[in-house]
């Protein structure tokens, strides 16, 4: 195996979250033999790799959605083995999905809302008597599903319903949905595919606007323009293993990533 | 729908009494009331977070019979080892009772089963049911099993300084029931319009995007159980006290039957759904009964279910919903803050 590029060393950052020697096994499968890499706080580190390399799987690990077979994933410190994904993202990790996750058949406006679960505490008894107290947390959270939907610019769609948007305003409102519950740190799983490059462009200006919030952002992508265009490190998988880190001007021009992108055969053209 | 709507119903449910003559309409009024009750609390759970519990009526039972027993008194013993002796106490604090014991029962079922959900949360409501069924057949000593439990005491309502009124007349008990069912859409709607309703709306939609966005599916779901079971608790206290004898047939599976489709052809997860399926599927068989023989009665209840699920498959609210956006034609609404995240 080779050595992944010693990048870790231009890392002043604190570390937010570091994923220390996971591996995945499902039966005999081996989705992911040994991932180690981190994230500093702040910082927007790319995970790219063919597909099958291990991308979403160790997404699912660091949420909650899957146990790791070996290592572990630690998050400001807080070890997130045997946590349940909702335990994790009440710690500030939140992650979109892959394939388009809004909930369809409530208005774009209700989506944001559900996305604001965590934000406002409302007990039970003061719900039912709608006390003022309930009635006042219920106007704040829907003042906050308005910002939201203005930051990420899809507050013209606020009364449709989530399934009949556009794709590529359906990956905004899942952006929005993570957003609602305020992250420290947001996973986004392949946020442009499926845009076109105006939206491209769009989806790459709101994520600045993310980080000036001082978000952390872990983001699997193929659109390699956009990925060696915003990342502060890239994370390189194949098949289930680690094989380089660095800056984006690293990795393009390391020998083995080519040979994983283009083939075997590349090398010898 | 306007909102003057549920007002406009509400008055015209209030004035019932004062027309109608027919004693044994306004008796099939108030029980088809109870079940409306024990329906509304079955869409809670049905409608709302999609889990069917097939096995409702025992929450229902056990309502009835804690209800009675707190109102009657007991005297059982345990295991052969110690009596345990309770005096007659009012029916009100059985009411409280009767929801209380059949809101923890609704606890411990979706603590035991929403781990493993869909199927096997149907499989254990079955079971429940039956067990209880059993419980109440063969613990003669408490529920005096086939027996039935007879003389139980009508409601006393009233507070201290006011007066007290006991509920002899069925026109007193119509409104008692009325105002339950006011009560519950109330709380259900309060309910499903909070957080609370979002994330349970949310889990039903989309699992795994509601645990990522941080609700606790578990948590809500029992949430859900245990004031729907509370609700179906208070609906059978009810029951027992308005009918005044109670014996295991009220756990029978039919009863379960009439209250899921009830929720069905009304429209499950909506308000009102219950309420149209109910008054429908609850007054078809008296209705009917008057026109034809009790083996076409049958006949044509099951068909008019049929047509509805099979025209109206989302429900009679929904499509009523529908039909009234369209024709009124909606103009594009500017997005306010006011009426957003409303269901009617």
């Amino acid at each position: 195996m080779n050595a992944p590029v010693a990048a870790t060393a231009a890392l002043e950052r604190p570390v937010a979250l570091s994923i220390e020697h996971v591996a995945v096994h499902f039966g005999g499968l081996v989705a992911i033999s040994d991932l180690h890499f981190t994230v500093g706080e702040g910082e927007l580190v790319s995970l790219i790799g063919p597909n099958g390399a291990g991308k979403t799987t160790a997404f699912n690990v660091i949420t909650g959605f899957l146990r790791p077979t070996k290592g572990k994933v630690v998050y400001r410190g807080t070890p997130l083995t045997g946590l349940k994904p909702h335990e994790v993202t009440k710690l500030g990790l939140v992650r979109t999905f892959q394939r388009t996750s809004v909930f369809d058949s409530c208005t774009v406006f209700e989506n944001v809302l559900m996305g604001l679960h965590r934000r406002v505490h409302i007990g039970l008894v003061a719900t039912i008597l709608a006390l003022p107290s309930s009635t006042r947390a219920e106007a704040e959270l829907r003042e906050q599903a308005w910002d939201i939907l203005r930051l990420v610019g899809i507050e013209h769609r606020a009364s449709e319903l989530g399934g009949s948007l556009p794709y590529g305003e359906q990956r905004l409102l899942g952006v929005a949905l993570a957003l609602a519950t305020n992250p420290s740190a947001l996973l986004l799983d392949e946020p442009v595919s499926g845009m076109n490059p105006t939206e491209t462009g769009n989806f790459v200006r709101l994520l600045a606007k993310i980080r000036e919030r001082g978000t952390t952002i872990l983001l699997v992508e193929h659109d390699m323009p956009m990925v060696m265009g915003i990342s502060d490190r890239v994370v390189v998988l194949n098949n289930g293993r680690l094989i380089a880190e660095g800056p984006p001007s690293v990795v393009q021009n390391d020998p083995e990533v080519i040979r994983a992108y283009l083939g075997q055969g590349a090398k010898s053209a | 729908m306007t909102r003057l709507t549920p007002i406009i119903v509400l008055l015209f449910f209030a004035s019932v009494p004062w027309w109608l003559t027919d004693q044994y309409l306004l008796h099939t009024l108030i029980t088809t009331g109870i079940f409306i009750l024990a329906a509304m609390s079955l869409n809670l759970l049905l409608g709302y977070t999609g889990q069917l519990s097939l096995g409702h009526v025992a929450f229902f039972g056990i309502g009835a019979y804690t209800s009675a027993l707190t109102a009657l008194g007991f005297d059982v013993e345990l295991f052969g080892l110690f009596r345990v002796v309770h005096e007659p106490w009012p029916p009100v604090l059985g009411l409280l009772f009767g929801t209380l014991v059949a809101a923890l029962c609704g606890f411990v079922i979706g603590k035991l089963s929403f781990r493993v959900r869909g199927a096997y949360f149907v499989i254990v409501t079955i079971s429940f049911a039956e067990v209880t069924r059993l419980v109440s057949l063969n613990w003669v000593e408490l529920t005096q099993g086939p027996l039935a439990l007879p003389g139980i005491p009508p409601l006393t309502i009233g507070f201290p300084g006011l007066g007290y009124m006991t509920l002899w007349e069925k026109t007193e008990n119509y409104y008692v029931v009325l105002a339950f069912i006011v009560l519950a859409y109330i709380l259900i709607k309060r309910l499903v319009n909070s957080r609370f309703g979002r994330a349970m709306i949310a889990l039903k939609g989309n699992e795994s995007l509601a645990t990522s966005v941080g609700i606790d599916v578990t948590r809500y779901l029992v949430i859900a159980a245990i004031v729907s079971a509370g609700m179906a608790g208070c609906a059978g206290a009810l029951y027992a006290h308005y009918i005044q004898i109670i014996d295991p047939m009220i756990f029978m599976f039919l009863n379960t039957v009439t209250m899921v489709i009830m929720v069905i052809t009304g429209g499950k997860g909506t308000l009102a759904g219950p309420l149209v399926g109910g008054l429908i599927f609850g007054l078809a068989p008296v209705v009917l009964r008057s026109y034809v023989g009790p083996e076409i009665q049958w006949i044509l209840y099951g068909l008019l279910m049929i047509v509805v699920v099979f025209v109206l498959p989302q429900g009679i609210v929904p499509a009523i919903e529908q039909w009234f956006n369209r024709t009124k034609a909606e103009p594009l609404r500017e997005p306010s803050v006011a009426g957003k995240g409303e269901r009617a």
